[in-house]
């Protein structure tokens, strides 16, 4: 996965699982084959959920935590969706229910900027959002893939109104510095052009008998066929500026009406220079499991989800506490914590039990007396660098000059991504872009390392190069440098496949009377719902012991 | 096992982008605008092109050890490097810019030998730390795992 493509870049998780099912997928398909074949579809469905191949989620539905918790309280530590999440369904099962958090708003990383709200990084740079009413960016997660059904099924009870994300724009564009001269290329030709190409090659080696060790004589003659239609080949088998490539990559002129309405073929791009430009690699961006299509947006705001999980929960909240040690014996937990405006002062909490949903960036300087295998893997892991950048124009120009309606285009400039409001289409009036996306890699930690107003600047003159409207219609812009962000010093957790060998299991267990949840207890690093599987996780078997004590 | 599929995936995804061309040097913004550094290098891949420890300093490490390199705090802390009594020990400087530490992240695969010894020199030798005995490329070296 290369850095910088999303908030999340790596599912980790689903690869994880394709590679770990692999064998005994071929084991339950024969099974399932021979159900289809004696009992029929309806019996081959059942069947197929029961061995768990229809869903494509962990979650499932509504956790139950039955049996009476006789009194038990649990402190939970953070209200991001881990923390809120645990508090809403402890509460629900009975459970006395407090909750510390660092920030004075509910939501952690689930987190909107709009116009007035300010932001204050580490080292002291303060920053007031400029954007007109009901223009905001997302510094934190921006999107929700349709597979996500814990978070999506939160969204649904808590009312929070989704619209699409859209992940692929086919009139988006790729971007190569160095390649075409520098003029950015629709993703919709880049992708015809690619996959035409490589048809061509294809039918070109099949026709030579090249295949002919690979491929029976009469599959050979229906692959012909796929190729031709799959790569927008010519009866020749041949990828060329006529009007079939053009139904794929576009047309030099389009068809119209009355007697100018013929359309002309466009001239496609050398697959050669397709190769060298290594725009392909930004195709992966729409081809894996968590970017696929369907994917959602809170409407109005990421930040939704968070004040709707606040309006079940928010009474249980103590807001501007910053935690400064954990403690624990085998009859309860004593946390202390201060207010920052009042840091002589610190003050305790205490319950029977603690789910601790603090990144591991800040526990891991935390007083707290686990065992030595939990704070090992509590020290494990370093967390990721990733920049996001806001730019306010006046008008929607991506939309009006270059008929771009949401989505993103990727570009090998240090920015990496510029992103196009999914919202308020085809409307006159200011927009924001997402002016620039780093994750990992180099740019974030070169990125994080400016001041915020050079973050934005830079991210106008990098921007330029792709659409130059930039540099007459830009009126201001945001920041956020997640390694500056004084509730998380970090993006995310970033295991490495040694640490997560070494640890995971570790860092998960219940370590006497404390738990940890969040993103960073979970095989889905990075994504809300890893934060919310492993808090429904860590909750259901805190229930089970507290059940059975 | 199931890790390693996932790493490899990743080191591919490395070596792609380590095949592209180094050292681009962007244009830098005109002279009105007033950032500390007129002109910036940035990086094209996954490694930095960043060769001098004033230069790393500058475009990475004070992403949080600030500018002054005096740290800072929210709900955890950035240790200050100012007259930093633990970067007499040179080893352990190498160490943690290599392997990073809790919230330090390791740098060791976006870093070069000498890119990790210059600015371990610089650290040493700037913000009121002097230590005249400076680590080489090769210390950086054998103190990789």
């Amino acid at each position: 996965m290369t850095p910088a493509c999303s908030w999340a870049i790596e599912d980790l998780g689903a690869i994880e699982d394709q590679m770990q099912d692999e064998p005994v997928t071929v084991r339950r398909r024969d099974l399932l084959s021979l159900i289809g074949t004696m009992a029929g579809s309806a019996a081959m469905y059942h069947a197929m959920t029961a061995l768990g191949f229809a869903s494509d989620s962990r979650y499932e539905g509504p956790i139950r935590l039955e049996g009476d918790p006789r009194g038990a309280s649990v402190l939970i530590l953070g209200a991001g969706l881990a923390g809120m999440t645990a508090a809403l369904e402890l509460r629900k099962a009975g459970y006395k229910v407090q909750v510390l958090e660092f920030n004075a708003r509910p939501g952690g990383r689930n987190w909107t900027l709009r116009g007035g709200d300010t932001f204050v990084e580490l080292g002291g740079a303060k920053q007031t959002c400029g954007f007109e009413d009901g223009l905001y960016l997302n510094p934190g997660p921006w999107r929700i893939p349709y597979h996500h059904r814990a978070l999506l099924d939160y969204c649904k009870r808590l009312g929070v109104a989704l619209e699409p994300f859209i992940q692929l724009n086919h009139n988006a564009y790729l971007h190569a510095s160095r390649a075409f001269g520098g003029a950015p290329q629709r993703i919709r030709a880049v992708k015809a052009d690619f996959q035409g190409q490589i048809s061509e090659l294809l039918a070109k080696v099949a026709n030579q008998g090249k295949l002919d060790e690979a491929v029976s004589k009469e599959d050979k003659e229906i692959l012909l066929l796929a190729l031709q239609s799959w790569g927008a080949l010519d009866r020749d088998f041949r990828y060329s500026a006529n009007l079939i490539a053009a139904e794929y990559r576009g047309y030099a002129k389009p068809p119209g009406g009355g007697l100018s309405a013929m359309p002309l073929p466009s001239e496609p791009l050398a697959l050669s220079d397709i190769l060298r430009s290594r725009l392909w690699r930004y195709l992966q961006n729409f081809a894996t499991y968590n970017f696929q299509t369907t994917m959602f947006q809170p409407v109005g705001g990421m930040d939704m989800i968070g004040k709707a999980f606040a309006r079940k929960v928010g009474d249980l909240i103590r807001y501007n506490a910053k935690v400064t040690e954990i403690w624990q014996n085998d009859r309860g937990v004593t946390v202390t914590y201060v207010d920052p405006a009042n840091p002589g002062q610190p003050q305790k909490a205490v319950a029977d039990w603690c789910l601790c949903t603090i990144p591991l960036s800040i526990l891991s300087q935390l007083p707290v007396n686990v065992g030595a295998a939990m704070k090992a893997a509590i020290d494990a892991v370093p967390y990721a660098g990733s920049v996001k950048v806001g730019l306010q124009f006046r008008r929607r120009f991506w939309e009006e000059d270059d008929a771009i309606y949401g989505g993103i285009s990727y570009t090998d400039l240090p920015i990496r991504q510029i992103a196009y409001p999914n919202t308020g289409f085809n409307k006159s009036g200011r927009g924001i872009l997402l002016g620039a996306y780093l994750f990992e890699g180099a740019n974030s930690f070169e990125f994080t390392a400016m001041p915020p107003d050079e973050r934005v600047a830079r991210a106008v003159e990098f921007g330029s190069e792709i659409h130059p409207q930039y540099k007459a219609e830009f009126e201001n812009g945001i920041a956020v440098a997640w390694h500056r962000v004084p509730f998380t010093l970090g993006c995310s957790g970033e295991w490495s496949e040694a640490a997560r060998k070494q640890h995971y299991r570790n860092l998960c267990e219940i370590d006497g009377r404390i738990v940890l949840a969040g993103e960073h207890a979970s095989a889905l690093p990075a994504w809300q719902e890893g934060a919310i599987l492993s808090s429904l996780d860590a909750i259901g078997r805190l229930h089970e012991r507290v059940i059975k004590t | 096992m199931m890790w390693r599929a996932t790493s490899a995936v990743r080191q591919a995804a490395v070596v792609a982008l380590a095949a592209l061309p180094l050292q681009l040097i962007w244009p830098a913004l005109g002279a009105d605008d007033a950032p500390p550094v007129k002109s910036r290098t940035f990086s094209s891949g996954y490694r930095f092109v960043e060769m001098s420890g004033e230069e790393l300093y500058v475009n990475v490490c004070r992403g949080c050890h600030m500018v002054d390199a005096m740290g800072a705090s929210g709900a955890g802390n950035y240790p200050s490097l100012v007259a930093n009594r633990n970067l007499e020990a040179s080893g352990y400087a190498i160490d943690l810019v290599l392997n990073g530490r809790r919230a330090m992240p390791p740098f060791g695969e976006m870093m070069s030998d000498d890119q990790i010894a210059a600015v371990v020199n610089y650290l040493r030798t700037h913000f009121g730390n002097s230590y005249s005995d400076a680590v080489t490329a090769k210390d950086v070296r054998a103190a990789r795992k």
